[in-house]
């Protein structure tokens, strides 16, 4: 009788659950009303869970701005997807049954390749915030990109040392198991060969290493008064701590993955002292449409400062806002005519949003933005 | 006595008394009134977009499902590799499809060629590792698969294959490698995955998929070696004790489920513009693995609805947002629990025998109805 109980009970438990929240989607699913229905596909369980939440929370302080301002209203939506590309498919087709007209997605570069073909065959108006890879504008000319291409980032790094003259014997230092270093690397070694910089030492591991003093040690024979490493913050963290164990002091310049690495668990930030990172976006900055948006941004994400990913969330945002406000865009304009209308007005928009000014996008899809590039100082990121 | 002989012409009631063939007989039922269900609403427009995307994974999750079954529930092995299979199926599955794309631009055909070609170099990797690794017992072969899925995983995440007039380039670790001209394109670039992949895979080719796995394995299990890996898996010893050879029995199970996997992977590779070999890891594994076990150790018709129900559950659940992981869980555990709950079994074979009674009445009628 008592385990009849308990079953009866945990049954009614599960069902209230399912219920309660059957409550909510039906609230939000979407009658075609006069809102223009946005959808965000994005990681936010599982490993990738920074990424996904910080662009999430990052548009929904965008939208909950501009529904305030009245006129234009958006009804936003995002669905998991795990950054996994099967899971991103139904994420996508959860959007699609709920009618999604613009998809602001997705946030990794998996489930953006994935789900980029699938938007050229809907005709539904694309625009990643943060998938970098150059491939995804390649899908169709309906989808466009918030951040940079990975090559672009490498490119914009050969000639912020050649124009700031950082150092005169340059060190790389890479990744050689993931695409986004590899891409980058590649790029940086073909632009210092154009603006003639001479590269001394150029060195590699792979994503199981866990101790880079072979590596480092390289660099310093070659006297690298200068090392650009393109990888993540996870790795960077035990980089500078082993060449601060060698005594080894150069420049280091890291690119957009890098940033997050003053927030890395057990790392003694003061080694980050002098790091130099390209990164479109920097919390510091005084500008006041800046510090609305963190102010917000530190209740949704429980007082952590937003990072890149949420500024190009909210950008996005904000730049198809611009677009369907310019071409006259409602909730019942058909997604067709969305998409013919937003293509056509971003070949000539131009956009001043948190990451940047004066972007425009090219015939590709491909963002093109002034690189800025910020350094450590006292712990907070400083614009260079 | 006439009546006897007439009864055992009777096609209906002779299936009917043999529960072999009754078991054998409802899977097939089900997995084709299923199909055509689905069929159904989709022509009618009734399917959601979500559920449309689903149908694919779905069929290959079942085939992986019935593959794996052949391996832990009939032959009686654990192997936590499975994943690994459907990877080689699935990158070879995609690297064919390219490189034909000229000589076969039928896209069903190319399909099927690239499923088969799948198959075979999966089964060349179970041969591999199965002759070493199936001298191993229990917890052994399990770690030694698991190994393999990982090592498969590592392969594909940094091997680059490119495609241009001369043909295919491979090369490792980098694109530099492949010294292709102007006009080739890649197929899979490392970490990347597969790109440059049209989506080819349909519905229906997952449909027959499973029609022709359910036709090897059930007439494997059902057959005279079938009973033979059996035996060997409920006590080896008295297997070999009457000349059965156990290595070579296991062989053909592990090897068949390998091919199954790997054509499962090919349609999969195929079914999406991009494949990262991250969706091949243990966890993939695991939750074929979780499939089989829940749907019950060789039934193989539990492993169809598993499949079918553990991979729709998750999407169904995504109203729940970030709860739907948790709740998948305790929906995992609360199975497990009462499927194995000697009360609700005994309710379950209540249910059951009434049916069966009330089926048996309804062909006997029928049979007095035509002998008088």
């Amino acid at each position: 009788m008592k385990k009849l109980f308990a079953f009866v009970m945990a049954v009614m438990m599960v069902v209230g659950l399912f219920a309660g929240c059957g409550g909510d989607a039906g609230g939000n699913a979407s009658d075609k009303g006069d809102a223009i229905r946005i959808g965000l596909s994005g990681p936010f369980t599982g490993d990738n869970a920074v990424y996904g939440n910080a662009v999430k929370w990052g548009m929904e302080v965008a939208v909950e701005e501009i529904n305030a301002k009245g006129g234009v209203q958006i009804h936003f939506m995002s669905e998991d997807d795990v950054s996994d590309n099967e899971k991103a498919g139904t994420a996508y087709a959860t959007l699609m049954d709920n009618n999604m007209q613009i998809f602001a997605g997705a946030v990794t570069t998996g489930p953006c390749l994935t789900l980029a073909p699938k938007t050229v065959t809907d005709n539904i108006f694309m625009m990643t915030p943060s998938g970098s890879n150059e491939d995804i504008p390649k899908a169709g000319d309906n989808v466009f990109q918030m951040c940079f291409t990975d090559p672009n980032q490498g490119a914009a790094s050969a000639e912020l040392i050649n124009s700031q003259k950082m150092g005169t014997k340059i060190g790389v230092l890479y990744d050689s198991t993931t695409d986004y270093s590899n891409g980058i690397k590649k790029s940086f070694e073909n632009a210092a060969s154009e603006l003639q910089m001479e590269i001394a030492a150029v060195t590699s591991f792979d994503a199981n290493t866990t101790d880079y003093k072979t590596q480092l040690q390289q660099l310093q024979s070659a006297e690298c008064d200068i090392v650009f490493m393109p990888i993540y913050a996870a790795q960077a963290v035990t980089v500078l701590t082993n060449a601060n164990e060698m005594g080894y002091k150069p420049v280091f310049l890291g690119c957009d993955g890098m940033d997050g690495v003053l927030t890395q668990e057990n790392f003694d930030t003061s080694l980050a002292e002098g790091l130099i990172m390209m990164t479109p976006y920097a919390a510091d900055n005084d500008d006041p449409a800046n510090v609305a948006f963190v102010e917000k941004y530190k209740e949704k994400s429980g007082g952590e400062a937003p990072n890149q990913f949420a500024a190009d969330g909210y950008d996005v945002i904000y730049a198809i806002y611009e677009g369907c406000v310019a071409k006259g865009i409602t909730g019942k304009t058909s997604n067709a005519d969305t998409c013919a209308a937003l293509k056509e007005y971003f070949a000539t928009a131009t956009f001043n949003g948190l990451t940047g000014t004066n972007m425009t996008w090219d015939e590709t899809g491909m963002v093109s933005k002034v690189p800025t590039a910020v350094e450590v100082q006292n712990g907070t990121y400083v614009s260079k | 006595m006439k009546k006897n002989i007439h009864s055992m012409n009777n096609p209906i009631r002779s299936l009917w008394n043999n529960k072999t063939r009754r078991t054998t007989f409802s899977t097939y039922a089900v997995v084709i009134v299923a199909f055509v269900i689905m069929q159904l609403l989709d022509s009618a427009g009734m399917l959601s977009y979500a559920m449309r995307g689903q149908l694919i994974p779905i069929c290959v999750y079942i085939v992986l499902a019935i593959s794996l079954n052949l391996v832990v529930g009939i032959s009686g092995e654990l192997s936590l590799g499975h994943a690994g299979f459907m990877g080689v199926g699935a990158f070879v599955g995609a690297v064919t499809s390219t490189a034909l794309q000229g000589l076969i631009p039928d896209a069903t055909l190319r399909l099927v060629f690239s499923m088969v070609l799948g198959g075979i170099f999966a089964a060349i990797m179970g041969l591999i590792i199965g002759i070493p690794v199936l001298r191993l017992r229990g917890d052994y072969l399990a770690i030694v698969t698991l190994a393999f899925g990982e090592i498969i995983r590592n392969i594909a995440n940094n091997l680059y294959v490119g495609m241009d007039e001369k043909g295919l380039h491979f090369a490792f670790l980098s694109e530099e490698g492949l010294h292709m001209s102007d006009a080739g394109k890649l197929v899979m670039a490392g970490p990347r995955g597969t790109v440059n992949i049209t989506p080819i895979a349909t519905f229906l080719t997952g449909f027959i998929l499973i029609l022709i796995t359910l036709f090897i394995v059930l007439n494997l299990v059902n057959s005279k070696e079938g009973r033979a890996i059996k035996a060997i898996r409920d006590n080896r010893i008295a297997a070999e004790s009457v000349g059965i050879n156990v290595m070579s029995f296991k062989l053909k199970a592990f090897v068949i489920s390998a091919i199954l996997a790997g054509m499962a992977g090919a349609l999969y590779g195929l079914s999406m513009s991009n494949v990262t070999s991250v969706k091949f890891s243990f966890t993939t594994s695991i939750d074929i693995l979780v499939f089989v076990v829940l749907g019950g150790m060789g039934n193989i018709l539990g492993s169809v609805i598993a499949a079918t129900i553990l991979t729709l559950l998750p999407e169904l659940m995504r109203p729940l947002a970030d709860y739907r992981m948790i709740m998948y869980a305790i929906v995992l555990i609360v199975v497990m629990l009462f499927t194995w709950s000697p009360k609700l079994k005994g309710a379950i074979e209540v249910v059951t025998g009434n049916l069966k009674e009330w089926l048996g009445k309804l062909t006997n009628k029928k049979e007095v109805g035509t002998n008088g």
